[in-house]
């Protein structure tokens, strides 16, 4: 058994399930938004879609998935490439400021992006 | 004539490891590239592989052979070689001891952790713990791993945390003990394995199903591992 503290919900089978979560909801966000623009929008349509507040829902539930799955992959790429093995000590500094700085980009995206969606 | 290009590597007398360029007449027939191996160790003895059985049983001459880890002995040169050229490297990602030949230490550890033994607290019977045809044949496609390492080495993840991750060779062992009808320590066995790193690095990309010499699935194993793990804890 291998400790980590790092990783999204501390259990490889809880990142590995938002994961699969998250990606559903992403596709099933992106396919809706893509059927929308080959229909052909203008800016009111594009407002008063946005207008409601189950695409505001929707669009923060896609908002926060793609931060999850986000948090999800990077962390594993980070853990795959700055590491303690691979780098000494610096791996680990490496890697903590690579979280850090993902973690805080992430949160910075999801509070402007409900600023975003409920000041149109 | 074959082109062979061969890595050597000799701690006590090379600072780096290089690659040596040797031509071998094969006498136009279609060689295993063990016996290729062979015909170079007797133009130049100091070459230094592992080999045993020769007939792909004992797992011992895994090496990467243009770029795709294999057993030696049972990979014919019309399997491997273009344009009349062999490459033979060692396998990837484990430390060279000299020329093809790996420390499999980090490999085995790896595999010890998965307590690759049946584990049965209930008293033996007399003759035998019997198991019905049925689930006997759920151990086909997992007992008959030869632990070449040539899936392991072939695998990214376990590339980079070949401390942490067990790599497709120990996960398919531990899915045999899992999937075992007379095994009682499954819930000990999934408990260990629950963690970011043991079975959840596997990202399914099959490099392991890829090179098996044996032509094992560990991909599969590790997704049944993965639904055990999931309903044990839904």
């Amino acid at each position: 058994m291998v400790t980590a503290v790092t990783s999204m919900g501390r259990s490889g089978l809880y990142d590995w399930m938002m994961q699969r979560v998250t990606a559903v909801i992403l596709l099933a966000y992106f396919l809706f938004l893509a059927c929308v623009l080959t229909g052909g929008v203008d800016f009111a349509s594009w407002k008063a879609l946005y207008s409601q507040t189950w695409m505001r829902v929707f669009s923060l539930l896609a908002l926060l998935s793609l931060g999850v799955h986000a948090w999800v992959g990077l962390w594993a790429v980070f853990t795959d490439y700055l590491t303690e093995r691979l780098m000494g000590t610096t791996g680990n500094v490496l890697r903590m400021l690579a979280q850090v700085v993902s973690a805080i980009i992430m949160f910075t995206y999801v509070v402007w992006g409900v600023q975003i969606l409920w000041g149109l | 004539m074959l082109q062979v290009s061969i890595y050597r590597y000799n701690p006590e007398t090379d600072a780096e490891p290089y690659m040596q360029d040797v031509q071998v007449d094969t006498g136009g027939k279609d060689l295993m590239v063990l016996d290729v191996m062979e015909l170079i160790k007797a133009q130049d003895t100091t070459v230094a592989y592992r080999r045993s059985c020769r007939e792909g049983v004992c797992g011992s001459d895994g090496v990467n052979m243009n770029g795709k880890n294999g057993l030696a002995c049972i990979t014919p040169l019309s399997e491997t070689v273009r344009d009349n050229k062999l490459v033979l490297r060692p396998l990837p990602g484990l430390p060279v001891i000299r020329d093809l030949v790996v420390d499999m230490g980090m490999f085995y550890a790896q595999y010890e952790k998965v307590q690759p033994y049946l584990q049965n607290t209930s008293p033996a019977p007399a003759i035998e713990r019997l198991q019905s045809p049925e689930d006997r044949a759920k151990l086909d496609g997992l007992y008959e791993c030869i632990l070449c390492a040539c899936c392991s080495t072939a695998c990214p993840s376990f590339w980079w945390n070949p401390d942490r991750f067990i790599g497709p060779a120990g996960l398919l062992q531990a899915y045999r003990f899992l999937a075992d009808t007379r095994d009682t320590a499954t819930e000990e066995r999934l408990s260990r394995l629950d963690d970011p790193f043991s079975v959840f690095r596997c990202h399914g990309i099959q490099n392991c199903v890829n090179v098996c010499p044996k032509g094992l699935n560990p991909t599969r194993a590790i997704g049944h591992i993965r639904n055990m793990l999931l309903s044990r804890a839904t």
